[in-house]
């Protein structure tokens, strides 16, 4: 068994802690640092619930050992809002009503945001391609494609203005 | 599901590797995780020490260098995915990435391990069959070249060694009318394949075939190539009478089992379908179409 010093970047701000080479970076972000937003879903690497950005890049928090983020910039779905004010995916899962359950939400909206900074302007086909890690069990996924069209648009305009 | 203690180490050289590897008879190499970390939480792999890769300078690169494309093992499948090289010129891997796993575990997933793990459900494995393809090793005793075609020796089990880090893998740059296609029948995105077939072709002047590649994935205890059907296409023109013998003895190649996935007739039958179709488009797209 090996301990290890980490230091990572959650959402922009600075964490440093000992931790265990086998646990889990899910269990990091929500048992260590009570960062719960994250859901662990089907801890088999199948369902995407615990999808973070890890880097940049969308990963299953759930089949990454926290050691491995040292030096990592991690983002979970509570760096999202900023200042109590709705991302603009976070608005259009509210707004479409992207949700029933909730359980799949963050890491939905963290596949997402993924997608969406790689390819601002996505086909449909595109984002349910884009979404595919991600099980939904209630939804059938409609408004979900719905409310990251949504978000696309709204933070296009959002760029836009702030290049006007 | 949490996985059983085990010692870690991240270096930084593909040398301290090798001896990190060396010196524990129960290491295991850490590449994507995307297969090692599940096993490691049903308690089905229990290292003792994982040697991180993903810290090591040098293992992640496409590049066309002296006949070969050569990727480093580290690659992760999403840059593979989105190389404009391998959009354009290679075929027959494009449309491999595409169907590993999903889009996720592609972000973290590496063409390295995908083979050294020697799953017959990976993708990759039929898919350098059909290539052609060499695998590069390196050792305490340094680097030796594996041909793809003695790599896959059992069920998870390659000609690696145990103190053995794959660094690469090289494909022939393929010639002036040569096309490949993979294609999958899964039950859903990020399942294993039923059956999936990898297709590579060379024509000649004429438009016959030069060389013909087939790989089977998940239908035997490693990936298969249908030795038979591509000697039986060789020389021979494109013709659909041809694929469909062609995929005849591919199916008869195919060693598959009943399982959750299908019937073994089911499972053949999707073989002999799916090799019609991707020696059609490997045709069409060695024909420029």
């Amino acid at each position: 068994m090996s301990r290890h010093n980490i230091q990572v970047t959650i959402n922009g701000k600075p964490y440093q802690a000992e931790v265990e080479a086998r646990l889990l970076l899910v269990h990091f972000l929500r048992e260590n640092l009570n960062l719960t937003g994250t859901h662990i879903g089907c801890d088999t690497t199948s369902c995407g619930a615990c999808t973070v950005l890890f880097n940049g890049k969308a990963v299953k928090s759930c089949t990454v050992f926290a050691v491995q983020a040292d030096g990592a910039e991690i983002r979970t779905v509570e760096g999202l809002a900023t200042n109590g004010k709705l991302h603009p995916i976070q608005e259009g899962f509210h707004e479409m009503h992207g949700l029933q359950c909730g359980y799949c939400t963050p890491g939905m909206m963290m596949s997402a945001l993924a997608l969406l900074e790689q390819n601002p302007h996505p086909t449909e086909d595109e984002i349910r391609h884009g979404i595919s890690g991600n099980l939904c069990r209630c939804t059938g996924y409609v408004n979900i494609v719905k409310a990251i069209q949504y978000a696309a648009e709204k933070m296009a305009n959002v760029k836009k203005e702030v290049a006007d | 599901m949490i996985p059983p203690s085990f010692d870690y180490v991240a270096p930084k050289t593909l040398s301290e590797a090798v001896a990190a590897l060396g010196g524990n008879e129960n290491a295991k190499i850490l590449a994507g995780g995307q297969s090692l970390i599940p096993l490691m939480r049903f308690r089905l792999a229990s290292p003792a020490l994982l040697v991180d890769l993903n810290r090591v300078e040098g293992l992640s690169h496409i590049e066309e260098k002296e006949g070969w494309l050569k990727i480093g093992a580290m690659t992760r499948e999403a840059d593979v995915e989105r190389s404009s090289l391998i959009h354009n010129k290679y075929p027959l891997l494009a449309d491999t990435v595409k169907v590993i796993s999903d889009p996720i575990v592609r972000n973290l997933g590496t063409v390295g391990g995908n083979l050294a793990n020697a799953d017959p459900g990976n993708d990759h494995p039929a898919t350098m069959l059909a290539y052609g393809a060499e695998v590069v090793a390196v050792g305490p005793k340094g680097e030796r070249v594996i041909p793809i075609t003695s790599f896959f020796l059992g069920l998870y089990e390659s000609a690696l060694s145990r103190d053995e880090i794959l660094t690469e893998v090289r494909i022939p740059v393929p010639r002036p009318r040569s096309g490949g296609a993979y294609l999958k029948v899964e039950r859903k995105v990020g399942d294993f394949a039923t059956a999936a077939v990898a297709v590579q072709v060379e024509l000649d002047d004429q438009g016959n075939f030069a060389s013909v590649g087939i790989g089977l994935t998940n239908v035997g205890l490693t990936a298969i190539k249908a030795t038979t059907a591509e000697d039986f296409l060789k020389g021979k023109p494109p013709s659909e009478e041809n694929f469909r013998e062609a995929a005849k003895l591919a199916a008869d190649a195919a060693q598959p089992v009943a399982d959750v996935r299908g019937s073994e007739e089911y499972k053949r039958s999707l073989v002999r379908t799916l090799t019609v179709r991707a020696l059609r488009r490997a045709v069409q797209r060695a024909k420029g179409g």
